[in-house]
């Protein structure tokens, strides 16, 4: 018996001609994913992905918690790579059961009103779903679920059916060998990081932009992330919390250049010279600017903002217009139509929430107007830009912004 | 960077060279635990009695009521709830002010929801206690007293003599706790003299390492611990002593008492010339601390100006101060010591500690309003701002 992990993909199946070129970086990004966890041979076959490490004492656990995060797969399970021989699928069947109702009835007694316990007769429920991929093999699906039910429930008194509701399904596939398990963790699907192109994304430290980062590279996007700074008007705080982001984010891809611009000067140009309403609009234009000259830089092909409908004065439609129209680059606003809560409960469950509300961000109420525009006209944002030396400041600060290298 | 000018001293000091050399030589060569029965262990117990004899001696105490802590909370934690435990007849109500530290003010709110009474003093514009105030609410069921004896943010000194003769008048009974952080080393005090019965003290406010404190308790009141274990410090505070740490506190209290006149007349000096330049700059502020605070605190509210923004300018002049409240855009932590002295909100959103030491010179003065009167017209939040309206 071993030990592997399978790994099953969902849209890359769906994929004509280009299957193998999503496969293939798929596996490469699983490899990057499970570096320096131990040596293990990855194999493809039958549009699964096989993990068999070399040592016993692999961390399995800590596999799986890198694996749900590797965007292409949409679930992973550990299972028991046995003999295709119905005898031993038996005595591994036995085996597994027995270890897994003993972890069912720790989590039900914490968890379930039910009593769930090996010494109770009839308290688990189950049922046995096979698949016979290999038609050499005598036996077929049905008959193996009814034989081999059968089997369990003479041999493990705990056990009773129930194909509608079961406490858990022992999950048999018979291929070339055969693989048994119990459980399927899900994990986000998408595409491989890397098999959809470049994008620099507008990472400000609140909570909306790091996951509209998410979003994109959950579809198959390598992303780069840009952060502009005001320091001395923020903290430096506010530019470490801008890192630990990347860091979680990097999680998902494996790693994230992150470059981080100085824009205080700029900052104030616009604050010394524009009316306070059009500030956050001519603002958000600079920056749009910037992006794509850095986004240009590094062959990103596209800018990611985390630019929610009406969320604040900057987000009106006539304020994404104006906004827009400074890029050639196509912008991607995942989050357009997503409410707060929805972005918030994505934000947990990618675990940037924590990070997100560190209470560091934009504290310069200096460039900060009461009433900003909600409808700014494109002609006199124009008009009050024009006043500014934007072009000569941006290149400054193009040339003077840092970049790093964030991995997890 | 230019020179550094550190005005952030409430916050923490610089610990003093021959502080770091001798707990250096102790950590190396003198690592007995004070429980070990042979002679490294021996060594040890000396150095901390040492270092218990000095401080005793700074507050005309007996080494018996020194008591060696992780700190100014542990300190005050353990003053307070070691004390009502040891005193369940003391009586259910219990006094403090609204402008204490939190390592006292959450003690008592936790206290509150135990099921104790709980009254927190008012000040007045100038962040002293009201005492008709104390007179009112003092009562036969009162078990304590908590008051800062010389407030963090401000300066502001309390008058603890006027508190324990309320005290002695209406309920001898009463223990009266000082939290003299930021007190201690800067003006001498004589518990046993003035009535106080339990007092807080910090080892790194005063040069010393962090990590280190000490609580007197007056030997006539009796105090239990926060701690089971070992049963060190006299079973007051369980856990292997600090030894390091607390004879580097020892020797930090004995240099800092050698010059404590000499620094207080010092530091006066300085507030006078920070505040005189400051009228003389044309800046528009208010100076928070009253006239009679401790001098070695001075904060000072400027108008129109985020004190956030202004610390980091300043900061990038190699001026270190800090703020009372936190800028942030969620605006639920405006300190809650200026604003019990009826400072406006505005006000406080400007409001910048500058504490001093001895250390600081007439020059780190005169160079840090010169630095004021570059910074606060560019972070003004008023700056260029104008409506297209009205063009």
């Amino acid at each position: 018996m071993n030990k592997v992990i399978l790994v099953r993909y969902g849209e890359i199946i769906l994929k004509g001609l280009n299957r193998p070129v999503f496969e293939e970086k798929l596996m490469s990004n699983i490899k990057k994913a499970l570096y320096g966890l131990g040596k293990i041979s990855v194999i493809r076959s039958q549009a699964r992905i096989y993990i068999e490490p070399e040592n016993e004492d692999y961390d399995f656990d800590e596999a799986v918690s890198k694996l749900t995060k590797v965007f292409g797969i949409v679930s992973v399970s550990i299972v028991w790579k046995i003999p295709s021989d119905f005898e031993e699928i038996k005595k591994y069947s036995h085996r597994m059961i027995n270890q897994y109702i003993n972890e069912l009835s720790k989590k039900a007694g914490r968890y379930s009103a039910r009593t769930i316990s090996a010494d109770i007769p009839g308290s688990v429920l189950f049922k046995v779903e096979a698949k016979r991929g290999d038609k050499k093999f005598p036996m077929q699906s049905p008959e193996i679920c009814a034989e081999l039910g059968g089997f369990l429930l003479e041999n493990i008194p705990a056990l009773r059916v129930d194909v509608n509701s079961p406490d858990f399904i022992l999950y048999v596939e018979v291929r070339e060998s055969t693989y048994i398990y119990c459980d399927i963790i899900p994990a986000f699907g998408g595409l491989p990081v890397g098999t959809n192109g470049k994008a620099m994304l507008l990472l400000s430290g609140g909570i909306d932009s790091p996951v509209a980062g998410w979003m994109m590279a959950k579809r198959g996007m390598e992303i780069e992330a840009v952060h502009f700074y005001s320091y001395p008007y923020t903290s430096e705080r506010a530019r470490d919390k801008v890192i630990s982001l990347a860091k979680i984010l990097a999680r998902y891809c494996h790693r994230i250049k992150l470059h981080i611009v100085p824009f205080t000067d700029i900052q104030l140009e616009i604050n010394d010279k524009c009316p306070q309403e059009y500030l956050t609009i001519i603002m958000r234009r600079a920056m749009m600017m910037i992006s794509e000259k850095i986004a240009e830089k590094s062959g990103a092909q596209a800018l990611i903002t985390g630019e929610s409908l009406g969320q604040v004065a900057s987000q009106t439609v006539q304020a994404l217009a104006v906004t827009n129209t400074v890029v050639k680059m196509p912008v991607f606003r995942p989050l357009i139509g997503m409410d707060k809560n929805e972005v918030i409960d994505i934000a947990r469950r990618i675990d940037t929430f924590d990070t997100s509300i560190l209470p560091y961000e934009d504290c310069c109420t200096v460039f900060v107007a009461k009433h900003p525009k909600t409808r700014p006209q494109l002609k006199e944002v124009e008009e009050h830009e024009s006043a500014l030396r934007l072009e000569e400041l941006m290149e400054i600060a193009v040339n003077n912004t840092e970049t790093m290298v964030i991995s997890e | 960077m230019e020179h550094e000018i550190y005005l952030d001293n409430s916050a923490t000091t610089r610990q003093y060279d021959e502080v770091t050399s001798l707990m250096a030589e102790i950590a190396s060569n003198k690592y007995g635990n004070p429980s070990s029965l042979h002679t490294r262990g021996i060594e040890a117990e000396k150095i901390i009695c040492g270092a218990r004899e000095t401080i005793a001696s700074t507050l005309k105490a007996d080494p018996g009521e020194i008591f060696f802590t992780s700190g100014g909370t542990e300190s005050n934690n353990l003053a307070i709830r070691g004390y009502l435990d040891a005193n369940p007849r003391g009586g259910r109500h219990l006094i403090t002010t609204k402008i204490e530290h939190p390592s006292v003010l959450e003690v008592y709110r936790y206290l509150e929801n135990q099921g104790f009474r709980v009254d927190y003093l008012d000040v007045d514009e100038n962040g002293h206690v009201i005492i008709e105030q104390l007179k009112d609410k003092i009562c036969s069921e009162t078990a304590l007293i908590s008051v800062i004896l010389v407030n963090n943010e401000t300066g502001t000194i309390q008058n603890m003599e006027e508190i324990a003769s309320v005290r002695d008048a209406v309920n001898p009974g009463t223990a009266i706790h000082a939290d003299a952080v930021q007190a201690y080393g800067k003006i001498r005090i004589t518990p046993s003299r003035i009535g106080i019965d339990l007092l807080t003290m910090s080892s790194h406010k005063i040069h010393g390492p962090m990590g280190v404190g000490a609580l007197y308790a007056s030997k006539r009141i009796k105090i239990k611990p926060l701690f089971f274990g070992g049963g060190q410090e006299a079973l007051l505070r369980s856990g292997t002593e600090n030894v390091p740490g607390i004879a580097g506190f020892g020797l930090a209290a004995k240099m800092t008492f050698e010059r404590i006149d000499e620094n207080l007349e010092k530091v006066a000096a300085l507030k006078r010339r920070f505040t005189d330049e400051l009228a003389a700059s044309g800046i528009a502020h208010h100076v928070n601390s009253p006239a009679d605070a401790l001098p070695y605190i001075i904060n000072i509210a400027f108008e129109n100006v985020r004190a956030e923004v202004l610390l980091h300018h300043l900061e990038q002049k190699g001026i270190y101060v800090s703020t009372g409240s936190a800028c942030s855009s969620h605006k639920k932590n405006r300190s809650h010591v200026l604003s019990s002295m009826n400072i406006p909100p505005q006000l406080i959103d400007g409001s910048v500690r500058f504490s001093l030491s001895g250390d600081n010179s007439e020059e780190d003065i005169s160079l840090t309003v010169k630095a004021l009167e570059d910074i606060i017209p560019v972070i003004n939040i008023n700056r260029g701002k104008r409506s297209g309206r009205q063009r």
